[in-house]
Order: C-alpha cells, then structure tokens, then sequence
C-alpha cells in the first residue's frame, strides 16, 4: 500500500521540488530560487488562459446548476419510460470518450460558424469564429448531466406528501418549493455545482477541440508548454495548484470531521441520561 | 412541483448539442471529401489497423496493471480503520484533483534520457558497474518515448479511477454476510474468492470502464511520453481535426469505429456482468 502512495506521489514531490530550481534543468539541482514563480506571474499568456478558465468554469458550473436543477424536476415528473429514454441520452457524454464528445462539438460549430459567416455575418459584415462562446456551450453540455446526477437522487429521496403539506398550510405553489423543497435538494445542487466546477477547470480535451485558435485555457497552454519540453513554470503552476488543493481538501475534512463530531455531541445530549 | 415542461429546455440542448454532433460524425464518416455518399473513409482505414491493435492492446494492459496494483489497495484499505480510511481515499483523490497533464510531464522529467532516474542510477554507479561486467558502453536506460512510457502514463493517471470505485463497493459489503460464511466453515482464502470478490465485481466493472475509455482515447499521453514516436488512435483523430492532414471525414470514420468497438466491449462486459446495478458513478 505505502508503494502506491510512493508511487502516486512522487512525481508530484518532483514537480514541486524542481519549481524552485535554480536552472531550467529538471533533474539537476542547482540551488533555491523562486524565479519560475516571478516568470510564471508575468507571462500574459498564461495570465490570460487562467482568466479565461476560470471564467469559462464559473459560467458553465453555474448556468448547468440551474439548468441542471430544472431538468431533474422535469425529469421527475415524467412518466418512468421516457425519463430512462432521456437519462441515457444524458448520460452519453459521460461515457463517452472526451474526444468523440470534443469532435463532434467542433464539427457542429464548423458547421454553424461557416453558416453564419455566409449568411447574416456577410450581410452585417461580421465574422465570427469558434472561441469563448463555443468553448462555454461545450462546458456547460458535458456539466448539465453531472448535476442531474447529483440533483435527481435526492429528488427521488423527497418525500411527496411534504410538498402538499405546505400547501395544505397555506403556501403557494413558488412558496412551498422554495421554502419546503429546495433546501431539501441543497446538498445535491452544491455537489452537482462542484463537481461540474471541477470537470470544467480540469478539462482539456473538450476545450482543446472547441475553442478554435482564439482563446485558451489554462490546460491547453499546459499542453503546449509540456510540448517543448523544458518550461519550469509547469513545475511552478503544479505546486501553486497542490497547495490549494490540499488547504482545500484539509478545510473540508477538518470541517466534516468537526461535524461529525458535534452531531455525535448532541445526540449524547438529547439521549437521556440513566 | 410535478411540472414536467422545466426539462423542455435541456431536451432542446441535448438534442442540439448532444445527438446531433453525433448524427454529424455518422454523416461525415460516410461522405467523401468532395461531398457524396462513400465507404472509402472505412475501406482507407485498413492501414490505421495497426494503430487500432496497439491502441486497444496498450489501454488493456494499462487497465490489467490499474486492476492488479488497485485491487488489493482497494481490499486491505477497506480494511483499516475509519481515521485512515479517510486520510487514504483522501490522499487517492488529491493527484485527480491536478490537471493529467501536469502529472504527465513530471513523468516527462523522470524518465528522459537525461532525466532523474537516469540521473539517479548513474550517481550510484550502476552504469558504471554494468559497463565493467558486460562489457557494454550505456550512459543511460532509454524508457522515455517507448510503449512502456505510455503504459506507465496511463497506469498513473487512471489509477484512482479503478481504486475507488472498487473500494466504494467492498466497503459497502454487509459483514454479517461475510461472518456468516466464516459460521459455514469458509476458511479466509474462500470467503474472498466465493463472497467478497463476486460481491466486489461491479465495481471492478465500472473501474474498468473508467480506466479503459480515457485510456484507448487519449491522444496527450503518447504524444507526450511517446514523443510522437508512438501512434495512438487519439493522435490519429486530433490528427485529422486539428492537424495540418485537415480531414474530418477520415477523422469522422475513425472515431465512429472506436466508438462502436468500446460500446460493444461494454455491452459484452456488462452481460458477463449479469445486470448488476453495474454503473457506480462516483
């Protein structure tokens, strides 16, 4: 068990060893410096990319919550066929390879941006091209389904009499839902928002195929900067991106760990004592 | 509450962006570059047949060496305690949480020529001491831009895929069941092989999937650690989208394929599956 963990981390130790680097050699070391970090702040590019990337996740992330949520409700109040007709559909950019799902987004929008250009495009004297706003629907099409997949189950786990309730008490139709439903689908909507968040700041093969030649994320610099080889900004972006990872990932445990343990507390309090 | 025009929108954008980039690909595999019906997209891919056999076989011994080390992690870390439990999925999940990418490139330095290991053995002597028993005259051990390389990439960056959802699933095994086969007199190495293994196969199922699909698809890793000395089946689609060999029909017809022989491969594993709640998405 410890050699995998050996092995899982290693390379990672050495992307993170290496940033602070002296020289550009990545296996000789040649003293401390933080050169690759002054380097890695100052190049626009990938200033650039990072902005777009993040901008893209946010967007996407969001809009798919909402959209996401939606559907699921709809879905639900389907009849049981057509919503499994529906779920397989969505569910087929996750199975798919990224490629094929890449692909086939781009020769969609070859398509659109070639019709446009010939049609109202020459007419207003514009011409668009793939860049932000194809790379943004690409995001949010590959982010929709992981929402549902997070916002269903616990629509399934709702209890129907509940609703009706609230209404029985004198709660309109918007006013039930919004006081008596949605914070019973909450924890789903937040897991659905993060992890489409996560896929959509993680990816790289989507993006690569649907961007065009405009604008760029921050993996697809990676990828070109890993393609000359020898760039210790990687090394400097890995341990900035580990760091905030881990703070991250140590944040939510400690506060998990802490709930955990204050729900333990109040049971013990509530459970009468002999 | 029950209003089942909320999910017309999403229908709407599944239909535009999800099936008819699909439909597309079909059409665009069966047109010639000069636009009309052809076959010729399929019948030209007779000389990529190598590259589908290395693809295909690559991704499998990435997916057998993703089973072998993650599933005993899986098993013995299902084991342990409920603190290291969570420290050690927490651990797994933290590499996922980089871009492969930058876990690929620092598999870039480690193995080049002049790289870390190569480094690292020439510092303690080993060139050294082969060159004087053998007779030989190496400097270094060449491991980057070979299949191995690939493998190796593949294996590291989808091995988390095939540890959790393993262990989401034997963590979950009722252990009265696996107590009352001890009761029946099973004897450790049967209660594996005749309860927790078989309880366990739907998660080595979907591990599979999860390892299998990136990896007969991508096209970073062997152009990355393959050093473009390596043609996998990504490459040859990025290829014809991206590259300068501009062909979306050929690339089209590639793609369509790849996609029939994974979905078939699937379909034949779930059935060997028996219909299990197979899919554990994580």
């Amino acid at each position: 068990m410890a050699l995998v963990f050996l092995f899982l981390y290693a390379p990672i130790f050495v992307l993170i060893v290496f940033s602070f680097n002296a020289t550009k050699s990545r296996s000789i070391w040649a003293g401390f410096s933080l050169q690759w970090y002054v380097k890695l702040f100052s190049d626009a590019a990938i200033m650039d990319a990072l902005r777009t990337t993040l901008l893209v996740s946010v967007l996407a992330s969001l809009i798919a919550c909402v959209a996401g949520t939606a559907a699921s409700i709809g879905f639900y109040a389907m009849r049981r066929k057509t919503r499994s007709v529906l779920m397989t559909v969505n569910n087929i950019p996750l199975t798919n390879a990224d490629i094929i799902t890449g692909v086939s987004l781009s020769l969609l929008f070859v398509l659109a941006v070639n019709a446009f250009n010939a049609t109202l495009g020459d007419a207003l004297g514009v011409r668009w091209a793939q860049g932000f706003i194809t790379l943004l629907i690409a995001h949010i099409t590959f982010d929709i389904p992981y929402v549902i997949l997070s916002v269903l189950p616990k629509l399934r786990q709702l209890d129907p009499n509940v609703y009706e309730a609230a209404q029985d008490l004198g709660a309109t139709g918007p006013a039930a839902f919004r006081k008596v439903i949605l914070p019973d689908l909450m924890p789903g909507i937040i897991n659905g928002l993060l992890i489409a968040f996560t896929m959509s700041i993680d990816d790289f093969v989507i993006s690569y195929f649907t961007a065009g030649s405009q604008v760029s994320t921050l993996a697809m610099e990676i990828y070109s900067m890993a393609r000359r080889k020898i760039s210790p900004e990687i090394n400097a972006i890995s341990t900035l991106l580990f760091v905030s990872v881990l703070v991250l990932l140590v944040l939510i445990n400690a506060r998990q760990g802490r709930q955990e343990k204050l729900a333990k507390r109040q049971k013990a309090a509530l459970t009468p004592k002999k | 509450m029950k209003n089942k025009w909320l999910a017309v929108p999403y229908v709407v954008w599944m239909a535009i962006f999800v099936v008819a980039p699909l439909v597309l690909v079909v059409i665009y595999a069966f047109t010639a570059r000069s636009g009309g019906f052809t076959l010729e997209n399929f019948t030209a891919m007779g000389e990529y047949a190598a590259v589908f056999g290395r693809s295909f076989f690559l991704a499998l011994i990435a997916t057998l060496v993703c089973i072998l080390l993650g599933y005993p992690l899986a098993y013995f870390l299902s084991r342990e305690g409920s603190g290291m439990r969570r420290i050690a999925t927490m651990l797994i999940m933290l590499p996922m949480w980089m871009n492969f990418l930058l876990r690929t490139y620092s598999w870039m330095s480690i193995l080049e020529n002049t790289g870390l290991l190569n480094t690292f053995f020439k510092s303690i002597g080993l060139f050294a001491l082969l060159n004087r028993t053998f007779g030989t005259n190496i400097e270094y051990f060449h491991m980057i831009n070979t299949q191995g390389a690939i493998v190796l990439g593949m294996v590291y960056n989808f091995l988390p895929f095939m540890i959790l959802p393993i262990y989401t699933v034997i963590e979950k095994i009722d252990y009265r069941i696996i107590e009352a086969a001890q009761d029946l007199g099973a004897n450790s190495r049967q209660v594996f092989r005749k309860v927790i293994f078989p309880l366990s196969l739907p998660g080595v199922l979907s591990g599979i999937t999860m390892v299998f699909v990136p990896a007969v698809s991508t096209f970073a890793i062997p152009r990355l650690l393959g050093g473009g000395m390596v043609t996998m089946l990504g490459d040859l689609i990025e290829a014809q989208f991206m590259g300068s060999a501009y062909n979306p029909y050929l690339g089209s017809a590639i793609s369509l394929v790849m996609m029939v022989i994974v979905l078939v491969c699937m379909a034949v594993m779930n059935r060997f599956g028996e219909g299990e709640e197979g899919a554990v998405v994580l």
